[in-house]
């Protein structure tokens, strides 16, 4: 079972040093667990550009879908057998990186 | 074997198996729909068989095995469902009946998936009320004022999230449990509030039905888990509560306030029960919990034989005591109240009025604070005061005592 745990960004800061080196730690704890899938930073939503090719025509967006103040500024994919350790694995991971993160399952 | 005899047999299973049922399918299927389905089904079958063949000897057995059938055929019904790890637990179906202990915990670890905390706090009031206790939609729709469609979408949705999300379906582990059972004792204790007093102007004031519900819902926790001593101070508190349920009211629909309760209507029963989980709590020499402290205030209140021989020192000790547990606004002003009683109205009135800001909205704030003044000779702020409780209270029966007493104001 594998779940998403994005991590919501609703200040102008980008991660400490601090911050930083705290994910690394929690990185390595999840690779050691057997819990890491895969993880990425996003660049913020002004870096963003939406495409809707439906109808053949291209076009073309400069800027995100939605306008939030809150916005997904990077992600785990941890593995885990039910939503209690997802859980667990999601709250040390928002203390690590000193924000809030959301759970979510693949289906 | 009449008829009558069955219908009466299938309510009293369908109030004590039902939550058996559902758990024992829970854990052998791993699936709430599954097992809330199979389990109506089985019920279906009993009404139209026992009047027939007789109540069976064993009828949660019966019932168990009957659901379980139900649910195999479902599932074979069902090709989508043509998951391998599935397939191999149905061929081992023919299970030995499950020891007693094994039926208890399954029902503890439903009561844990449907109170868990990734689920929205009415959504597990209502999924325990309909997977554990039984419930229809249509009940626990009413009981809290919401169209049936609305509560049984929420219902549904909650089951989907429980298996998408794969919330799991077991006791929690030894870290998260006391704060799992946290959470599932102010689940039971809203339905009990809910049934006790009773929101809305069109309901009415009391509903035995949910506080009669969450009362057995706390036994099942307290013969689940015995030594927790908050769950044994819940279940006590609830207890204690209920005793006086008969006095509350008066024949014409009035909220009858402690003072002036019939004392002889107190149901001797469940106090007795009430005061000796109590002692046993206090024989521990744990320290208490915050439910554990309420039902002691209880246990004072119930003790005094009338009104004139409460022990209000120890009353307002425990609320001193409840104090340091939980610091809100709420508890400091049924502190003062009882302080009221010790120190006059006038200096209860004064460590109200602090409390003002942060509970200006909550009604018996402004009726506390009413009958103090009405207390202390001061009718136009009474009056006053007794006006915005009534505009806030949302309890008929409260609304009814409220305006009786500003009337008597003169």
């Amino acid at each position: 079972m594998q779940y998403l745990v994005s991590v919501i960004h609703d200040d102008s800061l980008l991660a400490s040093d601090e911050e930083q080196a705290a994910i690394d730690v929690f990185n390595e704890q999840l690779v050691a667990d057997g819990h890491w899938v895969f993880a990425g930073g996003l660049g913020g939503p002004a870096t963003a550009t939406v495409l809707d090719n439906r109808a053949d025509a291209g076009v073309v967006t400069d800027g995100p879908f939605v306008e939030t103040r809150e916005y997904i500024i990077g992600f785990w994919v941890m593995e885990a057998p039910d939503l209690d350790v997802a859980l667990r694995l999601a709250a040390a991971g928002s203390k690590a990186c000193n924000r809030k993160v959301e759970v979510r399952p693949f289906l | 074997m009449t008829p009558s005899d069955a219908r009466v047999a299938i309510t009293q299973a369908h109030r004590h198996e039902w939550g058996r049922v559902v758990a024992a399918l829970a854990r052998k299927f791993g699936d709430l729909d599954i097992a809330e389905e199979a389990a109506a089904e089985a019920f279906a079958t009993a009404v139209e068989r026992w009047p027939v063949d007789g109540v069976p000897p064993n009828p949660g057995a019966w019932l168990t095995t009957t659901a379980g059938r139900k649910a195999i055929d479902r599932i074979r019904r069902e090709s989508k469902r043509d998951d391998k790890h599935k397939e191999a637990r149905l061929v081992h179906d023919d299970d030995p009946p499950e020891p007693l202990g094994a039926i208890d915990d399954d029902r503890l670890r439903l009561i844990f998936t449907c109170c868990h905390p990734a689920l929205a706090v009415e959504t597990r009031v209502a999924l325990t009320l309909r997977m554990v206790g039984g419930l229809t939609v249509a009940e626990i729709a009413r009981a809290f004022l919401v169209q049936e469609t609305a509560m049984g979408q929420r219902i549904t949705r909650a089951k989907a999230k429980i298996k998408a999300a794969r919330i799991p379906y077991r006791v929690p582990s030894a870290e998260d449990l006391p704060a799992r059972v946290t959470g599932v004792l102010a689940v039971l204790y809203l339905v009990f509030n809910e049934g006790y007093l009773a929101t809305g102007p069109s309901t009415d004031p009391i509903r035995p039905g949910l506080t009669t519900e969450a009362i057995r819902l706390a036994r099942l926790l307290h013969t689940l888990v015995p030594d927790d001593g908050e769950v044994t101070g819940l279940l006590a508190l609830m207890l204690l509560i209920e005793a006086r349920r008969a006095a509350r009211t008066s024949a014409t629909g009035d909220l009858v306030p402690l003072d002036e309760q019939n004392r002889g209507a107190w149901d001797r029963a469940l106090i007795a029960e009430g005061h000796r989980l109590i002692r046993q709590r206090l024989a521990t020499g744990e320290a208490p919990g915050r439910y554990q402290v309420l039902a002691a205030i209880n246990a004072v209140h119930t003790s005094a034989p009338d009104i004139r021989d409460t022990d209000w020192s120890q009353i307002l000790a425990l609320y001193t005591q409840l104090t340091h547990l939980d610091p809100s606004p709420v508890v400091a002003l049924n502190r003062a109240i009882a302080l009221a009683e010790l120190d006059g109205p006038a200096v209860a009135l004064a460590a109200i009025d602090s409390l003002a800001p942060r509970l200006t909205n909550y009604h018996p704030f402004h009726a506390a604070r009413a009958d103090l003044l009405r207390r202390l000779g001061q009718t136009d702020a009474a009056r006053e005061a007794y006006d915005r409780a009534i505009d806030l209270a949302a309890n008929t029966a409260e609304s009814t005592h409220l305006i009786r007493r500003r009337s008597q104001l003169g």
